[in-house]
């Protein structure tokens, strides 16, 4: 039993992470990221080559990561989603958009990395053995820990910089933000970059784990849509219980449910739509978005 | 548009499809359009059915898990059962309506992203079934589905047996073109009607409609079962044609590509789903020339369509105001 809550901690850790980035973007931009997923992956990717092929640390790779998809999630606001919301009479329209990105981003993913399993080598060898009660390598621990620390660190910097106050007063209402003098454009582009750098962390710290392949980035989508609709869309401490609460569903479905086959996702989901039913805005969501 | 030119418009499309292109797959030997052209008529069916749930305003990504589970209803009354190919269509049909209507009744409360990310995750649902109960055969799903019967009344033969056909495909896309008419001609007299008004009004504001005394809760659920229907018919038929149906045959991709069309096509245009599945499909199919560079120029297409007219293809007609503002 032990084990089941030690692994759903740790998966729910990552997915709160995941779940963090798409409610942000959705919170500020009122966009449903369908690209979440791939910039998952792409974060993964530039791990593996700073770390798995150039051989850098691994901090080093992070912060490539990082990086690397804030700029990507800051051009794909400033020359995309900004005009197509502008345009466009309705804003669904955005959606498509989104998975125009999403199908954009597998196929540049594909053609640069190829469609093998890539992994790394282990950041950290050993496994913690508590007398047989919680067995757990040490590099699943770091990871995380790291976690953890990102969604800490996030939180704070929104809570408490000029810009997560700015980022925050734009998600609750974005024509009082901008009359209390909130450069909404550029506050735009900075929360669309820093959801996706949530992402390219997430796929920082996986690859070391469960390495990455070009394919996953959709079903990773479809995780991330549901801790989402768990917790209640764009609101943070929602998408953080709702990922922990997804890590801990899958952790005990997948004990308890093994006898019966493969139906531990089948359940979830089922019991995701009831619970729906009941709840429509999820755990904190406000009501309607 | 004057009545007359709409008549001419009309009877235009229908000389198109129903006699020109084949003429010209005919005398062109380009067999495999009849495929291609079968697929873009079947698909802008089901997609038909999404761009009504966007009529009422939802985003319906989960049209897959009806298509799909059409396609089982009939596979499994055709080949368990042995019952005729023509009254599994129907029967297809009607048991995702009911079904839907059973889910929508609860989700379709939901509004905005959270009835998108509901509908997404219930194509998953399908798809997980698919693989679970028993009657569906798990991953081998079911193979080897005979082809259409004939039909014959009083002696006379209404439709022929489509296995003894010399060439199947064009049976196939006359009946998924004359669906696809029938289907497209059906949802313009219900966007037409005083049910479409009514819909409409829901698109814009439902609390408004309730306080003037629209009943919205069975407004919205009857687009919905609507919708499924068609979803479900579309998908019986796309089974029929590959004979073989699998708990992969519709995906979370497909749901995807189903409200692409739709957004494509535009959705303030009844018929903007049949021109978005056309060029959605036709352009992935020219692409295939393209090799590994295909999904890199499909989706770069798609992002600078969005761009530049994000209000779906049939927006080009309107009149362009300064700086593109609607």
């Amino acid at each position: 039993m032990e084990q089941v809550i030690a692994n759903g901690l740790y998966l729910g850790a990552q997915y709160a992470l995941i779940a963090l980035g798409l409610t942000l973007i959705f919170a500020l931009m009122n966009v449903l990221n369908f690209a979440h997923g791939q910039m998952y992956v792409l974060g993964g990717f530039v791990s593996y080559t700073v770390y798995g092929q150039l051989g850098l640390p691994f901090v080093v790779a992070l912060v490539a990561s990082a990086v690397t998809l804030a700029v990507v999630g800051a051009l794909i606001e400033r020359f995309l989603f900004r005009t197509v919301i502008r345009r466009s009479h309705r804003e669904e329209s955005t959606m498509l958009l989104a998975a125009g990105i999403a199908f954009f981003l597998d196929a540049v993913i594909l053609l640069m990395f190829g469609e093998k399993q890539r992994g790394v080598p282990k950041i950290m060898d050993g496994v913690l053995n508590w007398d047989f009660r919680i067995i757990m390598p040490y590099d699943r621990i770091l990871v995380g820990t790291l976690a953890i620390a990102a969604i800490a660190g996030f939180i704070l910097y929104m809570q408490y910089s000029k810009t997560g106050r700015a980022l925050r007063a734009l998600a609750q209402d974005r024509v009082a933000a901008q009359l209390m003098g909130v450069d909404v454009d550029r506050y735009s582009m900075i929360g669309f970059a820093l959801g996706a750098l949530l992402a390219g962390v997430v796929g920082g710290l996986l690859v070391t784990i469960t390495g990455v392949n070009s394919g996953i980035g959709g079903p990773i989508s479809i995780k991330a849509f549901m801790m989402v609709m768990i917790g209640g869309a764009g609101v943070i401490s929602g998408a953080i219980a709702g990922g922990f609460i997804l890590g801990m569903l899958e952790s005990v479905g997948l004990s308890v449910l093994h006898a019966y086959g493969d139906i531990t996702y089948l359940v979830i989901f089922a019991s995701l739509m009831v619970f729906l039913a009941i709840r429509p805005q999820g755990l904190m969501g406000k009501p309607w978005g | 548009m004057s009545r007359g030119a709409q008549i001419g418009l009309v009877a235009a499309f229908l000389l198109a499809v129903l006699v020109a292109v084949p003429w010209a797959i005919e005398a062109s030997g380009r067999w495999d359009l009849y495929y291609t052209l079968t697929s873009v008529a079947l698909l802008s069916i089901a997609s038909a059915g999404v761009w009504l749930t966007f009529y009422i305003g939802r985003i319906n990504i989960g049209q897959g898990a009806y298509a799909l589970m059409g396609g089982y209803v009939s596979a499994i009354l055709v080949v368990d059962y042995g019952i005729s190919f023509w009254l599994t269509l129907p029967a297809a049909g009607l048991a995702c309506a009911a079904v839907s209507v059973l889910i929508g009744l609860p989700i379709l409360r939901l509004r905005g992203v959270y009835f998108a990310m509901v509908t997404l995750v219930l194509t998953e649902v399908a798809r997980l079934a698919a693989l679970a109960l028993p009657v569906t055969n798990g991953a081998k799903g079911i193979s080897n589905i005979p082809l259409p019967g004939g039909i014959s009344l009083f002696g006379l033969t209404l439709i022929p047996d489509f296995a003894t056909l010399a060439n199947v495909k064009p049976a196939f896309y006359y009946l998924a073109v004359i669906l696809m008419i029938l289907c497209f001609a059906g949802m313009y007299r219900l966007v037409h009607s005083r049910l479409g008004q009514l819909c409409r009004s829901l698109q814009q504001n439902e609390e408004l409609a309730s306080s003037i005394g629209v009943n919205i809760a069975y407004l919205r659920v009857l687009a919905y079962a609507v919708s499924s229907f068609l979803g479900g018919l579309g998908g019986a038929i796309f089974i029929a044609i590959s004979r073989s149906v699998y708990p992969s045959s519709f995906a979370v991709q497909d749901s995807i590509n189903f409200m692409l069309n739709c957004f494509l096509g535009g959705l303030g245009y009844v018929f903007g789903p049949m021109l978005g599945t056309l060029v959605l499909y036709f352009g992935w199919d020219m692409l295939f020339l393209a090799g590994q560079w295909q999904l890199l120029i499909y989706s770069s297409v798609l992002i600078l369509l969005m761009v530049w007219l994000p209000n779906g293809l049939f927006s080009i007609r309107l009149p362009r105001r300064g700086g593109g503002q609607p």
